[in-house]
């Protein structure tokens, strides 16, 4: 790629591209939750639009040149073990001491996570109450619904 | 009724794009989330505090443990929520007329397969809950699992293969008993003279100091938390897959 | 933490969102929306968030796939829209 571009990209669409996706997804399920007709194409973008606010929220908690949010003692470990002797005390503590910077922010993390097994008990009620809706109406269009239950539709 | 809906999305979305100029840069180490003391004391003090190196599963099953232990409650009622709307007691008694036509379940090959995988999956399952403070993993990603592997078991053999291993009844006394310990867990702690949930009152019956009790607290809450997520999960398959009948699966 | 595959695995996930919704045939929605979890899946790993990765694709692309398969098979394949 032309270097140009390439910094131009990096500068002026890559810091807010995660942002614009998030609010198109969200679009998306939001419009297949208002017009589309059939209930399990409801049920796809109610969770389109529920990844879309986790894609948000993980966004968010993303560090430039960070590392997972476990953090890794073998290394520092397997250092302090080889010059044990020349250590004092005061560097031991430097080792010791967790820079923020390192690691990504797992409080987000945490939140989605309960977000994401939510959202498929969720899914599992509302797909076991569709298959009571096509047991009782034979049919899963919501207009189609609608006109059976209106006084003079039949059924 | 669509243009309406089109319209309504639209506005929505351009007053969100409108707002995302003045989010902080992604990748913003300096920006307000990042930067708060709440996130930034989990990272620096989690393991000092706990001995778990993974943070995800130290603020999952210690800090924010009432939050986790009501999302527990959250899917075990959506588990019998399933079965209240869908379950259907009457019908003709299926587990009698399916044992003679077996033609339920795969062919030949995929119920090899799966015969060979399957013990495989479920001990990383285990290893995954066992091992969830160390690495990614816990709870609710090893009792997903472990249910998945018996979603596969239902079908490669047969749904009714599978219900002679883990029958409705033993589903739901599983989902109890993983609420029960998470909760049983919870209560000893008030026996022990400190509050609810909070693990440094194990340290007598606990091997390691007071720190370490904290670590191996959040395995038992994991336990418990993998029982329910995998009763439900099971359970929630086999009434989708039957419209609650229990009889014959996909 | 790679900003080039941040940008394609989010495009595709747009084009996946898209497919799934236009799909007539359910079963195809569906399959089409095990795939938007996985792509959703990689960009977690990639943005650093491996527990929700990995809840992601035991959840949303294995459980919740399956169970969508499940109604879809008990009740209509065909969609109006």
């Amino acid at each position: 790629m032309d270097p140009i571009i390439a910094t131009f990209i990096e500068e002026n669409i890559v810091p807010n591209f995660n942002y614009w996706i998030y609010v198109i997804l969200m679009m998306i399920g939001l419009y297949a939750m208002i017009t589309k007709n059939n209930l399990i194409k409801k049920l796809i973008g109610m969770a389109i639009f529920q990844t879309a606010i986790i894609l948000f929220y993980v966004s968010v908690g993303v560090k430039d040149a960070a590392n997972i949010p476990i953090i890794s003692h073998h290394g520092s470990e397997h250092h302090q073990m080889t010059d044990l002797s020349s250590e004092t005390d005061s560097t031991k503590e430097i080792h010791n001491t967790i820079d923020k910077d390192k690691y990504a922010n797992p409080l987000p993390h945490v939140l989605m996570l309960t977000a994401i097994v939510v959202g498929v008990s969720t899914l599992g009620l509302a797909l076991a109450i569709s298959q009571k809706i096509y047991k009782s109406f034979g049919t899963l269009e919501e207009d189609e619904i609608l006109n059976k239950l209106r006084p003079g539709g039949h059924d | 009724m669509k243009i309406f809906g089109l319209i309504a999305v639209l506005v929505v979305g351009a007053l969100l794009l409108s707002a995302t100029s003045d989010f902080p840069d992604w990748r913003d180490k300096d920006s307000p989330a990042n930067e708060s003391p709440v996130s930034s004391f989990y990272i620096e003090k989690t393991e000092k505090l706990t001995k778990v190196p993974n943070m995800v599963t130290a603020v999952l099953a210690d800090y924010r443990s009432y939050d986790t232990m009501f999302e527990t409650v959250v899917i075990f009622i959506a588990g019998i929520g399933i079965i209240a709307v869908l379950r259907n007691f009457d019908g003709p008694n299926s587990s009698s007329i399916k044992r003679e036509n077996n033609d339920e379940g795969g062919g030949l090959l995929a119920r090899f397969t799966c015969s060979l995988i399957l013990p495989f999956i479920q001990i990383f399952a285990l290893y995954v809950v066992a091992h969830g403070h160390h690495s990614p993993g816990g709870g609710f990603q090893g009792g997903v699992m472990l249910g998945a592997s018996y979603i596969l078991a239902a079908l490669a053999f047969g749904l009714s293969k599978a219900k002679d291993i883990f029958s409705e009844r033993r589903t739901m006394i599983f989902a109890a008993v993983g609420i029960f310990i998470y909760v049983g867990w919870g209560v000893l702690c008030l026996l022990f003279g400190k509050e609810f949930l909070n693990y440094e009152a194990l340290d007598p019956i606990l091997p390691g100091d007071a720190k370490m009790a904290r670590s191996h607290s959040m395995l038992i809450v994991e336990i418990g938390v993998a029982f329910t997520v995998t009763a439900i999960m099971f359970s929630m398959y086999s009434n989708l897959s039957t419209r609650g009948r229990l009889s014959k699966g996909l | 933490m790679i900003w080039q595959f941040d940008i394609i695995i989010l495009i595709f996930l747009v084009i996946a969102a898209i497919i799934s919704l236009r799909l007539k045939d359910l079963l195809g929605a569906s399959m089409v929306f095990g795939i938007y979890s996985f792509l959703i899946c990689l960009l977690w790993a990639e943005m650093g968030a491996v527990d929700v990765a990995f809840t992601e694709a035991a959840v949303g692309a294995g459980v919740s796939t399956v169970i969508m398969i499940a109604t879809v098979f008990s009740t209509k394949r065909r969609s109006k829209d």
